[in-house]
């Protein structure tokens, strides 16, 4: 599955900018709010699902070369953080649901990691 | 060639108006403490409050104990960092901007503990009815710069602790604001900080007791500075103008 099909099942709002979504295939999910268990827990490649807002999470999906960052339960990144992300080539989503429903529709999309 | 003193210094001590402090934690036994501990400095700075800050002013009037006020904030991001002002009328001022960004929840004594306003002499005045240890909706950046602005010192809190540190939840120390100093908390030795969290590398360290009883106000850091004010204290942070702080593990 890619990163279009589930922008569009899960009704994302890209805040950063657009660019070839149906290219990028995640292979991996992640969450959690504390970005020092990201850094050790994340798979590359991975979707994280996180409330954080703050600009550390723009650092945090480039060292590990995420896919995509969903944000919940409609918390706003700023526009450093956004500014930051673009610079980085770093995809961020929002989202209005909670984190939980968020990654069981990942999971129901069949999103798992290998 | 400046004319240094030396101070020892607790930044970091809660009283019965944080929800988890204990009842012992009253503006008289506060002083007599930290002046039994040999400490010459202490800042108050219970959660999200600066409510009984002015009392334990009061109370160390006449007795050689510096007090400052202040607060241990609660930021959007579930970071706690400690924000001191040299007069209460400044804490005052930070306190208006937390009070319209703290969410409007009930305490439940039941379940998170008494919240007490007192006067000087520790008799209790009010009940804090609103829920203090939560977050704010401020972020740490809009935090600092208010700090800044008001011409506090802002330090983040038990940077190292798992439950409300900043290298927990934020991973390292964020590249925009600009740190004199962060707070390692009394289990960890000062030595081994940088070790432990290279992400501390470069960065003063203090250490703070974050009291909430009084045999937990250690008053581990020694400042060398001209006289004991929030100035003289950022410039020792920064180590400037040779103006200094160590710790004593």
């Amino acid at each position: 599955m890619n990163l279009k099909e589930i922008i569009d099942n899960l009704h994302l709002e890209p805040v950063t900018v657009p660019r070839n979504f149906a290219e990028i295939t995640p292979t991996c999910g992640y969450t959690s709010d504390l970005l020092s268990c990201v850094m050790s827990g994340a798979a590359h490649q991975s979707i994280w699902v996180t409330l954080q807002a703050h600009i550390n999470i723009v650092a945090v999906a480039t060292l590990l070369d995420l896919s995509a960052i969903i944000i919940t339960e409609d918390a706003k990144p700023d526009e450093a953080t956004i500014a930051k992300a673009n610079e980085e080539g770093i995809n961020i989503f929002l989202s209005k649901e909670p984190t939980f429903t968020v990654v069981g529709k990942l999971w129901e999309m069949g999103l798992r990691c290998q | 060639m400046p004319s240094l003193m030396q101070f020892r210094a607790e930044l970091h001590v809660h009283t019965v108006v944080s929800p988890c402090a204990e009842v012992e934690m009253i503006p008289p036994l506060i002083i007599q403490q930290a002046i039994e501990n040999h400490i010459d400095l202490i800042a108050i700075t219970d959660h999200n409050s600066t409510a009984n800050a002015g009392a334990v002013m009061k109370a160390a009037e006449g007795t050689g104990l510096t007090v400052l006020p202040g607060m241990e904030l609660q930021t959007v991001e579930e970071v706690h960092s400690l924000c001191i002002f040299e007069t209460l009328e400044k804490a005052l001022e930070f306190q208006k901007v937390v009070d319209l960004a703290l969410p409007s929840l009930k305490n439940s004594p039941e379940h998170f503990g008494e919240q007490f306003v007192v006067d000087e002499t520790g008799e209790f005045i009010r009940r804090e009815e609103r829920l203090l240890i939560v977050s704010t909706n401020l972020t740490l950046t809009k935090a600092w710069l208010t700090v800044n602005a008001i011409g506090g010192l802002f330090i983040p809190a038990h940077v190292d602790r798992k439950a409300f540190g900043l290298i927990e939840n934020l991973g390292f120390v964020p590249q925009d604001i600009h740190l004199s100093a962060v707070e390692i908390s009394r289990h960890l030795n000062s030595r081994f900080a940088v070790n432990k969290y290279p992400q501390l590398k470069g960065f003063t360290l203090i250490k703070g007791g974050d009291a909430h009883r009084l045999d937990e106000l250690t008053g581990a850091n020694q400042f060398m500075v001209e006289s004991r004010s929030v100035d003289e204290i950022k410039l020792a942070l920064l180590h400037e103008s040779e103006r200094k702080v160590v710790i004593i593990d």
